[in-house]
Parts: C-alpha cells; sequence; structure tokens
C-alpha cells in the first residue's frame, strides 16, 4: 500500500468511526430519557396502582378514591371516536389510493390531510368547543369523542392509503384480469393484503388519542362523579391526571400517578399488539 | 397478412395506442388466429406487452393510457358501449409476468374468478377447482394442500396457480405476458407444454423474449419493433424465411 492511499484509509476509517460514534450517542441520549421517564413512571405510580383505583371513583380532595369514572370516561370516548373516525379514514384513503390517479381532489386532500395529521391536538380542541360546545352552551361526552376523532382521522387515512398503496398493482390487474369489477377488487384482494397494516394504523391511532388531554379540556370537560351520559360532561384519565397532578392534594397526585402509569401501560399494550400482528403477516406472506 | 384462411379470434384495426403524450403502438392491423397459440418477439419496450393489455382493456387501469382504432373480438367491437368491461376480461384471461397468487388459500384462488359470474353448489366447484388445477398441471402437487396459502408454493408452481385461476372461468382467449420469465427452466418446460395442451380449446396469445420458446410453443409469430407490427406469419415462416430483413436480423442475433 502506499503512503498516500494509506492515509485516504485511516481518514474513511477515523469517519466512520465519528459517524458511528455520534449515532451511538445520539441513541444513548434519547433512551436515556425514555428510561427515565418509564422509571420514574413506575417508581412513582406503581404502589398506587391499587385495586381503589379500579374500583373506586375520582375522591374529593382529602379522601380515599379511584379513578373509575375516568377509566370509563376514556374508554367511551376512545371507542366512540374510533368507531367515527375509522370508517371516515379508511373510506378517504382507500380513495386517495385507488380512484385518486388523476385531478385535484386526492393532491389537495392529501395536503390538507397532512396539516390535519400535524395540527396541534389544542387547535382541534378550540374547533370542537367553538362548533360542538359553545353553540349548544355545554360541555358533553360527544363532543369529546368528535375531536378525538377528528385526531384519528389523518393518521387512518394516512396509513391506510400508505398500507393500500404497498400493495403490488399487478395483484390489482389480476384480479381484473378475471373480470372482478373494481369495488371486487379492493375489498376481495387490496383489503385483504393490506388488512393488518391498516389494523396496525388503527391501534398507532388509538394509542395516540388515548393519552389527548387539550382537546378534551375544552369539550369533554370532567366529572367527578360516574357517568356514562355522552351528553353530559365525561371524566378522562387525561384530564384528570392534570388535574389532580397540579393539585397541591398528595393523594391526588398518587392517583395522578397511578393514571399516568395505567394510560402508558394501555399505550404500550396496543404497540405490541400492533407490532405482533404486523410481524405475523411479514413473516406470513 | 397471411391468416386469411384462419377464422380470426382478435382482430386490430388500424390501432394506435398512447400513453399520455408517447404514442407506443403505431397502426397496428392484426388477426389473431383462432384456436393456435400466436407469439410476440420483438426487443424491449416495443409494444408487445402494451399490444396485449389492450385484448383484455388491461390499460384502461391507468387513466393515461388510451387507445384509437378498433379491437376486434370475434367480430365485435370491445370498446362499444354494449360491451361489458369486465364481461370482456372474463373472456380473455390473462397470466401475468411475476405470479401474483391472491392472499387466500390455494382452493380460494380458483374460486375466486368463477364465483364472480356463477354460483355453484359445493360439490360443483370442487370439480371445477380440480378441473382447473388439474389442466394447469398442478393439480398433484396441490391437492393435499388446498386450504394453505397460495403464496407458500414456489415461483413455478405459483404460476400455474395463476394459470388454473385464470382456466378456471373457461375464457375464450388466454393472455401470457412473458409467463415463464421469472421462471427456472424445468417449470418453464411444464408451462410450455401446458401451453401445447390449452391451445386445443382456447385461443392463446404469448409474450415472450425468448426466440427459442416462441418457436417451440407458437402456430404464428408476430414480430415488433418500436411499436410497430414488422411482421406477422407463421412461425415456420418468420424463423426460416423471414420476409423482412429486419425480422431475420432480430431472428439471428444480428440485432437486438
Amino acid at each position: 500500500m502506499t503512503a498516500l492511499n494509506n492515509k485516504r484509509y485511516l481518514r474513511r476509517k477515523f469517519v466512520n468511526g465519528l459517524t458511528l460514534s455520534l449515532s451511538v450517542g445520539t441513541v444513548i441520549f434519547a433512551l436515556t430519557f425514555l428510561v427515565w421517564i418509564l422509571w420514574t413512571l413506575f417508581s412513582q405510580g406503581l404502589s398506587h396502582l391499587t385495586l381503589d383505583v379500579f374500583t373506586k371513583m375520582t375522591p374529593p380532595p382529602g379522601s380515599s378514591g379511584g379513578l373509575l369514572n375516568a377509566i370509563v370516561g376514556s374508554l367511551y370516548m376512545v371507542f366512540f371516536a374510533t368507531v367515527i373516525g375509522t370508517p371516515v379514514g379508511i373510506l378517504a384513503g382507500t380513495y386517495l389510493s385507488e380512484y385518486g390517479k388523476s385531478g385535484w381532489l386526492a393532491p389537495t386532500t392529501r395536503f390538507i390531510n397532512d396539516i390535519l395529521l400535524s395540527a396541534p391536538s389544542i387547535v382541534i380542541g378550540l374547533f370542537v368547543y367553538e362548533v360542538a360546545v359553545h353553540s349548544v352552551s355545554h360541555f358533553s361526552g360527544w363532543a369529546g369523542s368528535f375531536a378525538l376523532s377528528l385526531l384519528v382521522i389523518p393518521v387512518v387515512v394516512r396509513t391506510t392509503e400508505n398500507m393500500m398503496s404497498l400493495v403490488p398493482s399487478t395483484l390489482r390487474e389480476a384480479a381484473a384480469a378475471l373480470g372482478a369489477p373494481y369495488w371486487k377488487v379492493i375489498v376481495n384482494i387490496v383489503y385483504k393484503s393490506a388488512r393488518t397494516g391498516i389494523l396496525t394504523g388503527l391501534l398507532l391511532a388509538v394509542a395516540r388519542i388515548s393519552g389527548e388531554t387539550a382537546p378534551l379540556l375544552f369539550t369533554a370537560l370532567n366529572n367527578q362523579f360516574w357517568s356514562t351520559d355522552m351528553s353530559q360532561p365525561i371524566s378522562s384519565l387525561a384530564v384528570v391526571i392534570f388535574q389532580f397532578a397540579m393539585s397541591p392534594y398528595e393523594d391526588w397526585q398518587h392517583l395522578a400517578w397511578a393514571g399516568a402509569l395505567l394510560i402508558t401501560l394501555f399505550v404500550l399494550g396496543l404497540n405490541i399488539l400492533a407490532r405482533t400482528l404486523f410481524r405475523q403477516n411479514q413473516s406470513h406472506s | 397478412m397471411s391468416t386469411q384462411t384462419l377464422q380470426a379470434k382478435i382482430s386490430a384495426k388500424n390501432m394506435n395506442f398512447y400513453y399520455g403524450k408517447f404514442h407506443a403502438l403505431k397502426d397496428i392491423n392484426i388477426d389473431i388466429p383462432a384456436s393456435q397459440v400466436t407469439a410476440f418477439i420483438g426487443p424491449s419496450g416495443c409494444g408487445k406487452s402494451t399490444l396485449l393489455r389492450t385484448f383484455n382493456r388491461m390499460y384502461e387501469l391507468y387513466p393515461k393510457q388510451r387507445v384509437e382504432g378498433e379491437i376486434l373480438l370475434d367480430g365485435k367491437d370491445i370498446h362499444s358501449a354494449e360491451q361489458d368491461l369486465n364481461l370482456l376480461r372474463a373472456k380473455v384471461g390473462m397470466v401475468f409476468q411475476k405470479p401474483t397468487p391472491f392472499p387466500m388459500s390455494i382452493y380460494d384462488n380458483v374460486a375466486f374468478g368463477v364465483k364472480l359470474y356463477e354460483s355453484l353448489s359445493k360439490s360443483d366447484m370442487n370439480d371445477r377447482v380440480e378441473w382447473a388445477l388439474q389442466k394447469a398441471a398442478i393439480w398433484n402437487e396441490v391437492k393435499d394442500k388446498l386450504h394453505q396459502s397460495g403464496s407458500g408454493l414456489s415461483g413455478g408452481q405459483q404460476q400455474r396457480l395463476c394459470i388454473a385461476r385464470g382456466v378456471a372461468v373457461k375464457p375464450n382467449v388466454l393472455l401470457l405476458d412473458e409467463p415463464c420469465s421469472a421462471l427456472d427452466p424445468i417449470s418453464t418446460a411444464r408451462i410450455e407444454d401446458l401451453i401445447h395442451e390449452l391451445k386445443k380449446e382456447y385461443t392463446i396469445v404469448i409474450v415472450t423474449h425468448n426466440m427459442q420458446q416462441a418457436a417451440r410453443v407458437s402456430d404464428y409469430t408476430a414480430y415488433m419493433y418500436l411499436g410497430e407490427l414488422m411482421e406477422f406469419d407463421q412461425t415456420n415462416t418468420i424463423f426460416t424465411r423471414p420476409s423482412r430483413k429486419e425480422t431475420e436480423d432480430y431472428i439471428t442475433g444480428k440485432f437486438g
């Protein structure tokens, strides 16, 4: 090896080492905070995650209680938000992937959807407040669900479109070549191929809204009593955490930590489920 | 050209094809004879597949592709308002370059197309699926795993499954778009045997890059170049005494 070549080789080796250490450094930086967050959550929350949390209502300051009404309120609103958002999102995603090949409608929809995807959730909350709370003069669970569904829709639209676009066009052609009308091609072939991907997107959307606080502050407000009436203000974990964590009362703060841990475990569970589903599909095909 | 004696199954008359502004097929006139195997040969990008895809209007899936001129199937214009697009495709089956098994069981892959136009009883459907898989010479390999996923088969088996799927709907015409280009020589030989077998009942049009294959399987051969149909004749004639210099150069490997 000549001296020149050797020098260049050493330089490449140095650059390689430098880049690698920078990458590893940033990974460690990010992971440190993640582990720190989880550690704090578990150490503060785990001891307060008792059976009472799941069986008792949110208490007034100074007395014992749980988070039952908040858990149920959250489940209700997340459920209805998903029920509203899923069909809209999947159908819009289907349009973008399958029919929006020409014209202005699809690119415009895609652009607006991207804006919606990154819109601050407080803006969504304020919008729903104006439309569905201020106009009828009272907060309600429906308004909360509506706000959350607006957060579900763009995520589902995006993942549905992406997952359907991944289905090779030769598969569509093969089905069309047998004389299948296009809607059957979509329902029987494209959806079937993209099913787990779409489902994964949906689970991630649910994970995203289950911790949202800002849109619920303006819409569902809160309710310290048991209520499943969606036309009335309803409690939710996120808002209770916000209220209790900020309070000067120690037992409220403990409940807030327990609630935060609960949401984290729920989201973690959804993510694991989504990953398992996706992996099964990958190895299957 | 020289096929007047045989009945034409598909005819193109002064047909032009455009991908957006690109003029891909220029003034094509061809009569594909019924119950024969016709091969399209020519260098890459010459329009063989494009021509094939006009016969079942497959190009209409894409908004910027269009045809001018006439294409007749059994003497009837396939672009006329009375011709239902899906019925046309049910009559003119197609097998693609890469195997395209649907994400479902082997049985359902074959039954999918049948269910679109016929409501058969369970036992009739079983018979039809077996019949189609027999035709495609794959029955013995899959008869014990009909309810397993079609994507678990080897490439050659998948391609024969796709042929079975195409045959199952009982089309009149089978369009094969380079059906062997992704397959090993043994699978290729099996599919060529199959083409011999199938031509008794179907009109077959095959696009191929492989001239030996065209010579082996086809009765008629069309040589295409740069979107034009240069020469169309009996395969024997094309390969032994082509009337055009361009064809001869391509066949003998001086060009392409």
